[in-house]
């Protein structure tokens, strides 16, 4: 069962091969029997999950059932859930349980998924390899003594191990695309604004973006379309008509005009890496798509602008855990100071609390102009560099990460080589632009990605590019052995 | 030495949304603590504000109404702190770019000129929950109920140069909030709360002295009473030779005093930055006009046409345009009793003398303006006398009926038959011959105890023009 696409799996339910409490017992015991190998879930919710399978097969017998019904599903642990823990990977928030389900979770739901539980992540999705979790790195299916990578290191793991038949994700600078690329699975960032951030634990607001992570691109369009629409609970969310993802998969690629950014195939960019990429390329040329080099001349300039904007916003957005209304609070506090600090300093991890210090520090008295405010007309720049890209090519595409998976404990004494591992992923989120990660020639055993980035609103284009590949190819069909 | 007293204000004025600024949370006051604070306002995680349309119709209407740039976009930026009442560790705020720019008022000063004062910007924002440090031995209570209230803060230009004119200003703001309808102005429920900057100079230098910042000035009384003390204090302090620390102070009104604020008193850096989770305010044509359409008639045009239409003094004018209610009650009260200056003169003397006495505001006055306007109807068609007229508005105060009710019910009607009140003068001058004597004899002050006899002696009914002329002829020598 576990080695069928979304499609496949739907199909079955509603002819009634198995039913959804079958399915849901059959990741149930694969996440029992071979998570203690990955560390991929923080929390599953086999009880509720069953109830809601039962629920999904009264539907599919009454055939009122939507194209995700009983299909069993994770939630990374950012996103609310109503009943149940959402910890962000945090000590913080190990003791929350969200009294109400963010806007995607509702809608999944609506759409008839199922959850399983919530998977493994870096704490507050600070973090490319998983390893800042409170809860322990999630381990990377293809080899277990690498990281899957991050912040969605548990999403990806659970779906490349066919734990559940799909994920959810977010993304502030390469959060699903970067672990999608590690673990040989498919992820998109949709364009910021595409699906509602209300009740997803916000890291830096101006940036995060939800999206699904899944075995295929045909997959991704199924949960999309579930998530993707308005939510008036968050004013960044754009109203706007929500395309038919899966109608418009299949298009022909001829002439479809690729622009490979100088940039992105330039020192650091491991060999392997870049030859999986370029091979894919060649393919998609095969498919009838034009290939010409362009420039993404501020570039460069991504990681440290990302690194100002992002600390400052999530100093902000980490303030309101202070140990007074819930989460983490030290035993005995003396005083209101005391109750700030020890809760503060206890519930949060070393990374957490070093992008708050950097965060505090760029919006100081003194610094702001010096950094948030030239990190703000930089991040114009890079956006500009794609709209004038945008005006020659169609889709722009490159690596999604500079090297395959590392192994553990490879860079966290190193945070700066660390926050290299998305230097090809956060110009899309500094820019608000949906991008996606395909699987494509592993190097040495470890899978690889290819990132597409496209225009404001074009996932359709995205998931039908990477569609028609996946249909010409079957890298995304590789499965990592003991987990078959 | 002369010294010169420089205070602008910032006033918080709640804005009379029914929910919150940025959930939909109600905004009403008193209920048990924490249960009119939604997720939003708990700041739990993943929680997003979104910015109520009412308020930013309100700010709108303030900017119009004082003649300021009303901005077609603004932003709404994160002010950044610690504390138990705030649950997001900030409050989201206006910085760079508020929603009003620069506007101004008129205050009327005591000599009766007018000056014009600036006001600087006003700025939407959220407000804080209440820390309460009573009750909870040892402990700290925190009620997030007022938390997320829509504040409009209004700040004054430091043009104020006493506390007379600050109290005026004030004064002159609270009445423009409450005429526009977006503020409900009570004070002691903290609706409306003011902070004063006051500073003092050398008169005729340039250069502003140092500041001293002064909160919890919750009356227009304790306004004057802190700055008054504040002048004096910063002013003997420079002259024994010490300086005025740059500092916030709160004011006790029991012991009439300032004091510096404990505690919070490190120098705060605030870190604002444009709120990532809340587009830039943008403010379209329609949403303005719409806006403006809604404007009432203001204070300033409403004193001056009530000059103009009811030929009111400057005095009665300004004192009757005060409040909304009180206008709209002279208006009802000069429609219903066809006199307008009979109407200010009852409205302003015997029912303000009336409500003082049982504390009581004009929106909870016994007397309704048509009962009045009943009343000043009979005074004016000369059916009761003034003198009788008092005894009727008593009457109407303690609910026993209208003015023609009363007048029948007791037979308080004038006596205007020349038969009848001649036969009480006759009565009078027999019953007081030496009075006749001496008023003949040239002691004319004694008129007024005739008058004072026929009229008691006609219980007050008697019509006192008709007495003088009987008394005069009857009278002469």
């Amino acid at each position: 069962m576990h080695t069928q696409t979304i499609t496949e799996l739907a199909a079955a339910l509603r002819v009634g091969t198995f039913s959804s409490v079958e399915l849901t017992h059959h990741y149930l015991e694969r996440i029992e029997r071979l998570d203690p190998r990955l560390n991929a879930f923080i929390t599953v919710v086999a009880d509720t999950a069953l109830e809601a399978a039962e629920q999904a097969d009264a539907r599919l017998r009454r055939n009122t059932g939507g194209p995700l019904t009983g299909i069993p599903i994770a939630h990374k642990d950012i996103f609310c859930t109503r009943g149940i823990r959402t910890s962000c990977g945090s000590r913080m928030l190990d003791n929350f349980v969200a009294p109400y389900d963010a806007g995607l979770v509702e809608r999944l739901q609506a759409a008839g998924a199922v959850v399983l539980g919530k998977t493994n992540m870096d704490e507050f999705a600070m973090g490319s390899s998983n390893e800042t979790s409170f809860y322990g790195p999630a381990h990377n299916p293809w080899a277990l003594n690498s990281v899957p990578g991050g912040s969605s290191g548990g999403s990806a793991a659970a779906v490349a191990a066919r734990l559940c038949a799909a994920a959810t994700g977010t993304d502030t600078g390469g959060s699903i695309r970067q672990p999608a690329a590690m673990c040989g699975i498919t992820g998109i960032k949709p364009t910021y604004g595409r699906v509602s951030r209300y009740g997803m634990i916000a890291f830096a607001s101006s940036l995060d973006q939800g999206g699904p992570m899944t075995r295929s691109a045909a997959d991704a369009a199924l949960l999309l379309q579930a998530m993707a629409g308005f939510d008036p609970r968050d004013s960044t969310c754009v109203d706007r008509a929500v395309p038919d993802y899966t109608a418009s998969l299949g298009e022909d690629l001829h002439g479809l005009r690729i622009g490979l950014p100088k940039e992105y195939f330039g020192a650091g960019l491991d060999p392997g890496v870049a030859r999986s990429v370029e091979q894919a390329i060649a393919e998609l040329e095969g498919l009838g798509a034009v290939v010409r080099e362009i420039s993404l001349p501020n570039s460069p300039l991504s990681v440290p602008t990302y690194y100002v904007v992002a600390p400052a916003e999530c100093s902000s957005n980490l303030a309101r855990y202070d140990g007074v209304r819930f989460g983490h609070r030290c035993t005995e506090p003396q005083d209101l100071e005391d109750l700030y600090k020890r809760s503060r300093t206890e519930g949060f991890g070393a990374e957490v609390k070093r992008r708050i210090m950097i965060g505090t520090y760029v919006l100081s008295a003194g610094y702001y102009d010096a950094y948030y405010l030239k990190a703000q007309r930089l991040r114009h720049l890079i956006s500009e560099d794609f709209r004038r890209a945008f005006a020659e090519v169609e889709v722009i595409m490159g690596p999604t990460a500079p090297t395959p998976a590392f192994e553990l404990g490879a860079k966290t004494g190193d945070p700066v080589s660390m926050y290299l591992s998305d230097i090809y992923t956060i110009a899309a989120n500094l820019a608000g632009l949906p991008a996606m990660s395909i699987p494509v020639a592993p190097v040495e055993g470890k899978p690889v990605g290819l990132q597409i980035v496209s225009d404001y609103f074009t996932e359709a284009r995205l998931l039908n590019i990477a569609h028609r590949l996946q249909q010409a190819t079957d890298w995304h069909l590789a499965t990592p052995e003991g987990f078959a | 030495m002369i010294w010169e007293t420089v205070i602008g204000l910032e006033i918080h004025a709640q804005l009379a949304t029914r929910s919150k600024i940025f959930s939909g949370a109600s905004t009403a006051f008193g209920a048990s603590p924490n249960t009119q604070a939604c997720a939003v306002d708990l700041g739990l995680p993943g929680v997003l504000p979104v910015l109520n349309r009412e308020a930013v119709r309100m700010a709108v209407k303030f900017g119009l109404a004082v003649g300021a740039e009303v901005a077609r976009r603004s932003i709404f930026a994160r002010k950044n702190y610690f504390y138990p009442d705030l649950p997001k560790g900030y409050q989201i705020s206006q910085y760079e770019l508020p929603v009003v720019g620069r506007g101004q008022v008129e205050i009327l000063l005591e000599d009766g000129s007018v000056k014009a004062i600036g006001i600087t910007r006003a700025h939407l924002e959220e407000d804080a929950g209440k820390s309460l440090h009573e009750d909870f031995h040892g402990m700290s209570g925190i009620d997030l109920n007022r938390a997320g209230t829509p504040l409009l803060e209004i700040v004054s230009e430091p043009d104020l140069r006493s506390p007379k004119e600050a109290v005026a200003y004030a004064r002159k703001i609270h009445q423009i909030v409450r005429y526009l309808g977006i503020c409900d102005g009570n004070l002691q429920e903290g609706s409306f709360r003011m902070d004063a900057n006051i500073s003092v100079r050398p008169q005729g230098q340039e250069k502003l002295g140092t500041r001293a910042e002064l909160k919890n000035l919750n009356s227009f009384r304790f306004l004057e009473r802190a700055l008054n003390y504040e002048i004096e204090r910063q002013i003997d302090l420079i002259e024994t030779g010490g300086q005025v620390a740059q500092e916030t102070r709160l004011y006790d009104p029991e012991r009439d005093e300032t004091r510096p604020m404990r505690g919070k008193e490190e120098a705060n850096d605030y870190r604002y930055f444009p709120d990532p989770d809340l587009l830039p305010l943008e403010i379209d044509q329609a949403f303005f006009e719409e806006a403006a359409a809604g404007l009432p008639e203001l204070p300033d045009a409403k004193r001056e046409r009530f000059a103009a239409e009811y030929g009111l003094n400057a005095y009665d004018a300004n004192l009757l345009t005060a409040s909304l209610e009180l206008a709209h009650y002279f208006e009802a009260t000069a429609s219903a009793g066809a006199d307008a200056k009979l109407a200010a003169n009852w409205i302003m003397g015997e029912l303000t003398a009336a409500l003082n006495r049982e504390g009581r505001e004009i929106t909870d006055c016994p007397v309704s303006a048509a009962a009045l306007g009943g009343l000043i109807r009979r005074i004016r068609d000369e059916t009761i006398t003034g003198k009788i007229a008092k005894a009727v508005f008593d009457a109407l105060w303690q609910g026993e009926g209208t003015a023609d009710e009363i007048i029948e019910a007791r037979g308080l009607r004038q006596i205007r038959d020349s038969g009848a009140i001649e036969r009480i003068v006759d009565e009078i001058i027999a019953a007081n011959p030496g009075q006749v004597a001496d008023y003949r004899a040239g002691k004319d002050k004694l008129f007024g105890f005739f008058v004072g006899q026929v009229m008691r002696a006609s219980q007050g009914k008697a019509n006192p023009q008709q007495v003088n002329d009987l008394l005069k002829a009857k009278l002469a020598p």
